[in-house]
């Protein structure tokens, strides 16, 4: 056994933690990978920010509407049910707590739930934020599905994030290839440990009080 | 009788003056009106500020326009994108304004300037280098940020089918900014695919009553498919 998930198993992960029924909203990049996994006789809605409800998946080749589009700007197609709507009702659906779930990727997420994942605060980068600050405050949960450590070694889940933030306190649960750790007003809990990785091994990683769920 | 169709882009943007602001719909390339756009650099008017959700594409569209040197400043929610390599440049070399803003603040901002609503409260970019200097406020034990609405002179708009009352239909998600940005504009201008007579639009399907439109301008085919 691979000591690490795939980015495909975090997704499959994460999938398997959306119940029947959810309103969800998946961030572009490493998230969208969420909907492959998603188990065809369960009924999950996905929105797009720019003004879909119902979003399936991408069209056959040669069957691309450039007028029906996700939020990553890739052709998408309608499921039986779907709705379009303005911005703004889009964006009331996230900020009025209308959304179950959002899952969105991460620089780095706090002890304390603070994500960070717009800008890395490097000077001579061009900031964008699109409708990160808007889900992290707005879904019932959010999910960020990450792996672990940087390309240099060092743990994405940290004390206090160095990166700019795109919301403060709004991160319930955090997927990564090594572990599934769930933050809560008391602390960062261990909830389930992939391959080989040890939950001694997660403390030293990350330099937290972690906690192992019983 | 009332006709708010006009006979062409040029005719529909002839008087929009030096230091105008504009918003211009769409999300990437649906629902971008590229026609009125592309009158917009052609009719001359400089010192532009343009509020979109990207900052232009590729070259052409707003990236035309901004390469054209005809924009102080933009306000939008992403710019940088893989094909933005026109704003990029003018950025990195300080040549343009950029007030970056989150896209429900954004979108919200140009809902409240149509509504007539004087400011907001919004949890959006609370305690984020977005909401530096701005005035906060605790309410029922969640903080909030105090924003403004985003008026217009112009908003330039793609719709699918429009009548000469300014009723509009759209397709899809071309739809995006399209009805809020209508409202919060003093001249609304819409292309649309085709023209419909008087009644044919079915009163239940108009996103955007006439009310908020002053212009409307034929271009023929959806554009988007053809660039695709």
């Amino acid at each position: 056994m691979s000591s690490k998930l795939t980015r495909d198993e975090i997704a499959a992960r994460v999938a398997k933690d959306i119940p029947e029924g959810a309103y969800v909203n998946l961030g572009i990049g490493l998230p969208t990978l969420v909907a492959n996994h998603l188990p065809a006789d369960r009924e999950v809605i996905l929105h797009t920010e720019n003004g879909m409800l119902g979003m399936g998946p991408a069209p056959a080749k040669g069957e691309e509407d450039p007028d029906l589009i996700n939020a990553g700007k890739q052709p998408v197609t309608e499921l039986p049910g779907c709705a379009f709507f303005h911005h703004a009702d889009s964006f009331a659906m996230m900020r009025g707590g209308h959304l179950d779930i959002c899952v969105l990727g991460a620089f780095q997420v706090s002890a304390k739930g603070d994500l960070a994942n717009w800008h890395t605060g490097a000077p001579d980068a061009i900031p964008a934020v699109g409708g990160a600050m808007d889900l992290a405050i707005g879904a019932k949960s959010v999910f960020v599905m990450m792996e672990l450590l940087t390309r240099d070694g060092k743990s994405k889940l940290v004390a206090d994030c160095s990166y700019p933030l795109t919301g403060v306190g709004c991160v319930s649960r955090v997927y990564t290839d090594m572990a599934v750790f769930d933050i809560t007003p008391e602390g960062v809990t261990v909830t389930d440990l992939f391959g080989d990785t040890s939950f001694e091994a997660l403390l030293e990683i990350t330099g937290l009080p972690l906690k192992l769920a019983q | 009788m009332i006709s708010k169709l006009v006979a062409s882009t040029a005719q529909a943007l002839a008087d929009v003056p030096d230091g105008a602001t504009i918003l211009i719909g769409g999300f990437g390339a649906a629902g971008q009106p590229v026609e009125l756009i592309d009158a917009l650099l052609e009719q001359g008017a400089k010192d532009l500020t343009i509020v979109n959700n990207n900052a232009g594409n590729g070259t052409t569209g707003l990236a035309a326009l901004l390469a054209a040197g005809r924009v102080r400043k933009i306000v939008c929610s992403f710019p940088r994108q893989a094909d933005s390599q026109v704003f990029d440049g003018l950025y990195r070399a300080g040549k343009i304004e950029l007030e970056l803003v989150p896209q429900g603040n954004l979108a919200e901002r140009i809902r409240a300037a149509g509504a007539g609503i004087g400011a907001f409260f919004t949890p959006t970019a609370y305690g984020t280098p977005l909401a530096q200097g701005k005035e906060t406020r605790e309410i029922n034990g969640r903080q909030y940020v105090l924003e403004y609405p985003l008026h217009a002179d112009y908003a330039l708009i793609k719709a699918d089918r429009g009548d000469r009352w300014g009723n509009l239909t759209y397709r899809k998600t071309a739809r995006n900014f399209g009805p809020i940005m209508a409202s919060a504009a003093r001249i609304a201008v819409a292309q649309v695919r085709e023209i419909a007579d008087l009644g044919q639009l079915d009163p239940e399907s108009i996103a955007t009553p006439g009310i908020f439109v002053k212009r409307v301008v034929k271009i023929g085919a959806t554009l988007a498919k053809e660039q695709a």
